[in-house]
């Protein structure tokens, strides 16, 4: 079966039912009441593709085999086996009979790509709705074709059964093989993550669930391993050639004059320039390379945009509010409590810019023909990027096609989407399908960066030693300098370098805890971004956006009072935490460290090695979860070691233990790496971070001895995200560990060697 | 230094321009003609003139492992092995290494252990670790780590990089 671009074809039969049936405009849809009145729900002519369409999640091929057609995409956590292991279980077919595509903008709906670890939590969601309701159409259809009511059928791996006489069967193939779904599905009119569609048919009760919940492994890996996979980099279209894009030395420059002679001697080499755009092309790689270091240019004079780095923090604290937002309620009367306290206890903590830096540069392919542009993109979200691209080339969106291709890594909004438009500009520009992939210091220097902030935490304690006020403000650069998708130019480094202007969004975050404190305020505040235009630290989402900066410093804060109040670290979160989910991880990772109550920090160790243990623990959207780090400290060097993580993790109903077990592990790694080495760092020309010695990322050599999981399963709750909980305690985990064992606490991430030595002495 | 392009140093023709010569490549056990400019990393040469793209762009600076290919056997970063550097040598890739049909234990491991998120940086872990398991038997944990050192993970996936590191060290005895 192939699947065509928003085809407004219908079939015949559809058309005609439409008129019968009043409706006055050509290519609304059939609605599933109309086509259940005297036909089958099938249409040989595939509906537009539509939210609100069955066929535009999944249709029955004529071997039976069940196609599924995804908009987010698979970074490699294994969503796409959970996605068919719920499909699977709703239909009532084997596994392997479900294949699945995903992020095609030509044969999926925008379900908001990946964003906010909502890849289960609300793509699944949908496509389990759409999977119980295909079973129930198929049911019917085959109730009307075996003459037996459909509460008396049953489906086993496709085929539908008649309870009482086995003799009485047909297949889904049977049915529907080959033909589409014409089925209406009931769509609340958004599109993105909270796109849902629901038919009539009610989901499987969990508890008769055989294939959700299985480990099944991904198979995506063996073809990677092979060499057989092609990624966003390895893709070809005939007559393609080279881009590389040319950035500025100090940030905010604009090239003023370019020698296009200074590359003369590079065959088929040409300049792509564009008010602040600037790029080449060239027939081959290298030479798009060597052209784009030896382009000779001059560039504006601009005043130095940044402050010096090591007054980042000052900068912040001092900069004026640009937005202030309160949390929810605030319970009681925080700043009576605090007049009223016998003793205050405060910290503040401070968290740098940090990088995606993802193992390669972005890379983007964009061919434009006919009237047509195809894009190929690691992007997380496809749909947003085909908006985006429309856009920079002024094209309707009808005519632009992006295909999400596995990618050089992804944990948020990395570089893929200014990349994407980017070759665009160029593709348009020289007139031939352009191949671009930015350069090592380009992945690092220019991504869009997660946000600095510092965090300030105090707590009222009465005359008892009990905690009866708690506040908590985060200030910081915003989370959303540029959107979370690249669908706009004012989003992306192409449109501000052609002259549109930085709409630098609002928006920060607080703890995602359950403390219960009589009186508690969390709130925050942003500031202007350094530079309004093209700048190298504009801030975007980067996997767990704030969740890890603000959660160093609340589980932080909070071991700082249990420690205050000679108080066990666990036992102390015990006493407020709130949630009976969110004890239970805290209990479950206890349980499985051994974790022996005392008061932190240990007191007991002398010489140059000292080791320690502490927890954080922290939800985010529905999961909860705990991380306790058991570490090293090398007094004399300040290094640490995160020798051990004990995680509990609770996300729901677990669709597949085994990609869980792997994404939760990685996350609490790459939470290591931010908390331990992470730091962009800049001088007040640009960012100075621009390679893998001037951005370090936790070496294997570091790695753990050990990471124990405890995956807590509740079948009987909807399942919530888990691509990147995880990494949010982590840091505060490692730093109330290093308290545990030095007694010293160290409040500016990351806990790099230079800075714990710094902290020790 | 290596690997950065310095086209204004680069020999030129009569009419000006970079000027390419051609090499004879052993890749995968078959020869190959390659017309480039001498300066070209071997990279380039294997993605886009013989279409192996198992090899990755991840830095262009012999810093994170993702280009890497057995020249001769050695683990080699083809982003700054310029083409009159590789001679006569063989090279092999993460696709000479083993096929579905004949897998390389550590390949096998892979598989079995999931390793990857993103794939982007399994060239360099997987050719580094197979020169280093054929030449250290029964190797200790702290010896695989040291040999890896250096490589670049961004996704975290370090702990079953090292439990597929140790099973295929199991499997080559």
């Amino acid at each position: 079966m192939t699947r065509h671009e928003k085809s407004a074809t219908f079939s015949r039969r559809a058309v005609l039912k439409s008129a019968g049936a009043l409706v006055v405009s050509i290519g609304a849809p059939v609605t599933f009441d109309a086509a259940l009145a005297d036909e089958p729900m099938a249409a040989a002519t595939q509906p537009p593709l539509l939210p609100d369409q069955l066929s535009s999640y999944l249709a029955v091929n004529a071997d039976g085999t069940i196609s599924t057609y995804f908009g987010k995409m698979d970074m490699g956590q294994g969503l796409s086996v959970a996605i068919r292991q719920m499909v699977a279980e709703e239909l009532d077919v084997p596994f392997n009979k479900v294949a699945i595509s995903i992020g095609d903008t030509a044969t999926s709906v925008n379900q908001g790509g990946a964003s906010g670890s909502t890849g289960i939590q609300e793509g699944g969601k949908q496509m389990r709705m759409a999977a119980a309701e295909a079973r129930r159409v198929l049911v019917q259809m085959a109730a009307d074709k075996l003459g037996v009511a459909a509460d008396q059928l049953t489906v086993n791996d496709g085929v539908v059964h008649a309870a009482g006489d086995a003799a009485k069967k047909v297949s889904y193939a049977d049915l529907i093989g080959g033909q589409y779904f014409n089925v209406h599905l009931d769509w609340n009119g958004k599109y993105g993550n909270p796109l849902y569609a629901p038919g009539k048919a009610q989901p499987k009760n969990p508890k008769d669930h055989k294939v959700v919940g299985q480990a099944i492994k991904r198979d995506d890996i063996a073809p990677k391993v092979f060499a057989q996979t092609n990624f966003t980099t390895d893709v070809k279209v005939p007559g393609m050639v080279h881009g590389r894009m040319i950035r500025p030395p100090v940030a905010g420059a604009v090239p003023v004059k370019v020698d296009e002679s200074s590359i003369k001697t590079i065959p088929s080499a040409k300049v792509v320039w564009d008010k602040a755009f600037l790029g080449v092309v060239a027939d081959r790689e290298w030479d798009a390379i060597n052209a784009a270091h030896s382009l000779k240019v001059e560039w504006s004079q601009v005043a130095p945009p940044f402050p010096d780095q090591a007054t980042l923090y000052d900068h912040i604290r001092n900069a004026p509010a640009r937005k202030r937002e309160v949390a929810g309620k605030e319970a009681g009367n925080v700043d009576d409590a605090f007049k009223n306290a016998a003793r205050v206890i405060e910290a503040e903590y401070e968290w740098p810019f940090q990088s995606h830096s993802c193992m390669g540069p972005a890379c983007a392919l964009v061919e434009i023909k006919d009237g047509h542009v195809t894009c190929w993109s690691g992007t997380q979200k496809a749909h947003f990027v085909r908006a985006g691209v429309a856009a920079i080339l002024q094209v309707p969106e009808e005519t632009v096609r992006t295909i999400w291709t596995t990618g050089p890594g992804s944990y948020g909004r990395n570089d893929a989407d200014d990349c994407a438009a980017d070759a665009a500009v160029l593709a348009k520009a020289v007139g031939k399908p352009v191949r671009l992939q930015y350069m090592r210091d380009q992945g690092t220097g220019w991504d869009p960066k997660a946000p600095a902030s510092i965090h300030r935490a105090r707590v009222a304690v009465d005359a008892s030693g009990n905690v009866v006020a708690y506040d908590f403000l985060s200030k910081g650069f915003s989370r959303v300098d540029v959107n979370t998708n690249g669908s706009q130019p004012h989003d992306t480094l192409a449109g501000q370098t052609l002259g549109v202007a930085l709409k630098s969004g609002d928006g920060f975050g607080v703890p995602g805890e359950s403390y219960a404190f009589d009186n508690k305020r969390t709130a925050w505040e942003t500031i202007a971004p350094l530079l309004d235009r093209t700048s190298p630290l504009r801030t975007s989402h980067m996997r767990d956006p704030v969740g890890p900066q603000i959660t160093f410093a609340s589980e932080s804060f909070i071991d700082e009072v249990a420690a205050a109040l000679k108080v066990d670290p666990i036992e102390f979160r015990l006493r407020h935490v709130k949630e009976a989910r969110d004890i239970a991880v805290i209990k479950a990772a206890a349980e499985k460290a051994g974790w022996q109550p005392r008061q932190s920090p240990r007191k007991d160790q002398t010489g140059d090695k000292v080791s320690g243990r502490g927890i954080g623990y922290a939800s985010r959207n529905g999961t909860r979860v705990a991380v306790i780090a058991e570490v090293e400290v090398d007094r004399r060097s300040g290094k640490i070691w995160a020798r051990k993580f004990t995680v509990a993790h609770d996300c729901g109903q677990i669709i597949n233990p085994d990609g869980l077990h792997h994404t939760v592990e990685n996350n609490v790694v790459q939470g290591a790496s931010r908390a331990l080495w992470e730091e962009v760092k800049f001088d007040n020309k640009n960012v100075t971070s621009v390679d893998w010695r001037t951005y370090p990322i936790l070496d294997v050599a570091e790695a753990p001895e050990q990471v124990d999981i405890v995956l807590i399963n509740h079948p009987e709750i909807a399942p919530s995200g888990a691509g990147e909980a995880a990494t949010r305690p982590v840091a505060a985990a490692i730093a109330n560990a290093v308290f545990d064992a030095t007694g010293v606490r160290i409040r500016r991430a990351p806990l790099s060697p230079d800075r714990v030595k710094a902290a020790l002495s | 230094m290596r690997g950065v392009p310095n086209c204004t140093a680069a020999a030129l023709t009569e009419d000006g321009l970079v000027m390419n010569k051609k090499f004879s490549l052993n890749v995968n056990g078959q020869v190959h003609s390659v017309e480039a400019d001498e300066d070209t990393p071997l990279l380039y040469a294997l993605r886009d003139d013989l279409g192996l793209n198992n090899p990755h762009f991840g830095c262009g600076l012999a810093q994170c492992g993702a280009c890497t290919v057995h020249l001769d056997g050695k683990p080699t970063r083809s982003c700054v092995t310029p083409l009159s550097e590789v001679g006569n040598r063989s090279v092999v890739t993460l696709a000479g290494l083993g096929t579905p049909e004949h897998p390389h234990p550590l390949q096998t491991a892979y598989v079995e252990e999931e390793v990857p998120q993103c794939a982007y940086c399994i060239n360099g872990w997987i050719m580094t670790a197979a020169a280093f398991l054929r030449d250290h038997k029964k190797p200790t944990d702290e010896e695989i780590r040291t040999a890896l050192t250096g490589l670049k993970c961004r996704c975290g996936t370090h702990m079953a990089i090292l439990r597929a590191v140790k099973r295929a060290a199991a499997m080559m005895g």
